[in-house]
């Protein structure tokens, strides 16, 4: 479980070596040549020529900026957010566990009670935290021209006032965290000492202990 | 594979990641971008882009302009409901791609790179999926909140960019699809539910590169992730649907761009452009202002506003729907009915189209075509009252189209040149 083993399923289609075997299909060859299966040359031939019809209109406009915005966008995420809000994450779990690295995976039965109650008083303050926290960056991620008010030309345009938003926002972020503490305060009030699941655990794990003890 | 065996495993720890979370957020979208491509589709042919070089944003559409048709005027409400649909679901399914993004994160980092010409053509689609996946989210965000910083107008850059992600996509599915419903029935999604953090373990190492190999203790359980992807969801449907469901609701949709209206009284419901940003002064709009209607052989009428409203007037409850997603709860229009209007200039039965001009000085559809079923309609006017009174000046004083089931942009403003049988201006048909 600590993640140790190799995975043992079979490498994909395309890492198996050119010369297994000496008599070979003819499919097989092609496998051996392009890595894939027939079918998968022609999907994505098919596929990527509806893309490069329709491409080559879009890129008549400003074909490098179009360029820069497409493969950026497939980047952002996984260059840009990915870091940062894994890493805000991060910093966050680590902060509420003191600097103290985050522990192993399986809660056994002989564990200590004392510090699992720790742990799980942690981890229940992240997720409060989090769960706010995610929620306003993400209307504000969609949002963010008329928070910020990027948008020149929406007062004219609609004769709407364009200052109320940062403050609407604003008060749906206080609104979110006093929600989640509230929920946080009821919840070390009325089950403090109680399992709340009365679930099973999954098949092949042994029973754990319960989550709010 | 020994290379990957002696090389670091990565950041990527979470004890979440796996084919079947990738797979329910997968099939989410599998749901959700088929319903956003086809409403997209149905939005471009409302706008009837075959009919006039002044309807279509996309001359060289070519094949991608196959399926368009003639766009009905009923029901009247569909393109509200389409744009609503097709606006808020992809709001809405925001948070269901980043979870999909992130759940395959550790994909973009695979060692080697490229591991064959099928694995390098698979990568490229991969690119244009995503990078084609964030550029319609991207442009179509921006757009409805008026930020017109994309590179180009918005028409083309959506609609071929639908194009493009379309195919990726369609790819995607194909090759992917057995793969998505395997994993989906590897588990239990009902036992997945009712698992704890604490019970919470990672899926089975596998091939699919996305099970960590060394996964931390879960901060979080498998409902906990859905769940929080589901209320960023519920978040945004809650900020943005009451601009288009309209009435009390509007007031709801606090972030949205139009969860507001403009004033009160008969005219205070949304508007596009007001007259102010369309450049329409005071003395365009006077008793000067006269109505110039073309027709049949040439022929030529010239009406002033109370010849206008001396002529019958009818009525007609029909909303206003914007390409943006926002629209109204239906208005009360009154005003003279197009068909009636191509009668004055030979057209006594069966009107042809008609090529519609503003007096707005600018502004990309300060004219336009509507088709012959759009003028045959009834319910279509030159309204020059709503909801009991005058229109105001942003609703298009003196007089403005009104036709059901059209986009908003078709239902022009400060009308100040009606010519039958024409698809151009100065053009018959």
């Amino acid at each position: 479980m600590n993640g140790s083993e190799k995975p043992e399923a079979a490498e994909p289609e395309g890492a198996e070596p050119p010369v297994r075997r000496r008599r070979r299909t003819l499919a097989a060859r092609f496998r051996g040549l392009y890595g894939e299966s027939p079918w998968h040359l022609l999907t994505l031939l098919g596929c990527l020529a509806v893309c490069a019809y329709a491409a080559q209109r879009l890129l008549e406009y400003d074909w490098f900026e179009v360029a820069k915005w497409i493969v950026l966008g497939a980047l952002v995420h996984d260059l840009v957010l990915v870091p940062l809000y894994a890493g805000a994450d991060w910093l966050l779990g680590r902060a509420l566990r003191r600097g103290r690295p985050v522990p192993q995976p399986v809660a056994g039965p002989g564990q200590d009670g004392a510090a699992g109650a720790e742990r799980d008083t942690a981890v229940r303050v992240l997720n409060h935290l989090r769960v706010p926290a995610y929620l306003s960056l993400l209307l504000l991620l969609v949002y963010w021209p008329l928070v910020f008010q990027d948008a020149e030309p929406y007062a004219g345009a609609t004769g709407l006032d364009p200052t109320v938003f940062l403050g609407r926002w604003l008060l749906i972020t206080a609104v979110l965290f006093g929600l989640s503490a509230l929920l946080f305060t009821l919840r070390s009030v009325v089950r403090p000492r109680r399992g709340r699941d009365a679930a099973p655990p999954p098949e092949g794990v042994s029973p754990d202990r319960p989550e709010a003890l | 594979m020994k290379i990957s065996a002696r090389l670091p495993s990565g950041p990527w720890r979470s004890p979440l990641r796996g084919p079947w979370l990738t797979s329910v957020f997968g099939l989410v979208l599998l749901i959700g971008i088929p319903v956003l491509f086809l409403t997209g589709l149905l939005s471009y042919a409302a706008y009837n882009p075959d009919l006039s070089p002044v309807n279509d944003k996309t001359p060289d559409k070519g094949l991608l302009g196959f399926y368009l048709f003639s766009w009905p005027t009923r029901p009247y409400w569909l393109y509200r409901v389409n744009q609503g649909v097709h606006v808020t679901l992809g709001i809405v399914l925001v948070p269901v791609l980043l979870a999909k993004l992130w759940s395959v994160v550790p994909k973009l980092f695979t060692l080697p790179p490229v591991r064959s010409v099928g694995h390098a053509l698979d990568r490229l689609s991969l690119l244009l999926l995503v990078g084609g996946g964030i550029f319609e989210f991207l442009t179509g965000i921006l757009n409805v909140q008026l930020d017109y910083i994309f590179p180009g107008s918005f028409y083309p850059l959506h609609f071929y960019g639908a194009w493009v992600f379309f195919g990726a996509v369609t790819a995607h599915v194909a090759l992917r699809l057995g793969r998505t419903w395997r994993a989906l029935r590897g588990r239990n999604v009902w036992a997945e539910l009712r698992t704890s953090r604490t019970g919470t373990r990672p899926e089975p190492p596998d091939d699919s590169g996305l099970v960590s190999t060394h996964p931390a203790a879960p901060t979080m359980s498998r409902r906990g992730a859905l769940g929080m992807v589901g209320l960023g969801s519920l978040a945004l449907f809650v900020v943005t649907a009451g601009q288009s469901l309209g009435g009390p609701l509007r007031r709801t949709a606090l972030l949205a761009p139009h969860g507001r209206s403009p004033g009160g009284g008969p005219g205070g419901f949304p508007v596009n452009k007001t007259a102010g940003y369309a450049r329409i002064r005071a003395r365009d709009v006077d008793d000067s202002w006269q109505l110039v209607v073309g027709g049949r052989d040439g022929a030529r009428v010239t009406l002033s506003l109370d010849q206008l409203r001396r002529l019958p007037q009818h009525g007609a409850g029909l909303p206003i729907a914007c390409v943006e997603g926002w629209s109204t709860e239906n208005q009360h229009w009154e005003g003279v009915r197009l068909a009636d209007l191509a009668g004055l200039v030979g057209y006594d039965t069966d009107p042809p189209g008609v090529f519609v001009e503003s007096i707005q000085r600018g502004g990309a559809f300060r004219a336009a075509a509507l088709r012959d079923n759009q003028v045959r309609d009834p319910r279509s006017l030159l309204a020059l009252r709503v909801n009991g009174a005058v229109l105001t000046p942003d609703h298009g004083y003196p007089a403005r189209i009104i036709v059901p089931n059209a986009p908003g942009v078709l239902n022009t403003k400060w009308v100040g040149r009606l010519t039958f049988g024409a698809t151009t201006a100065g053009g018959h048909a």
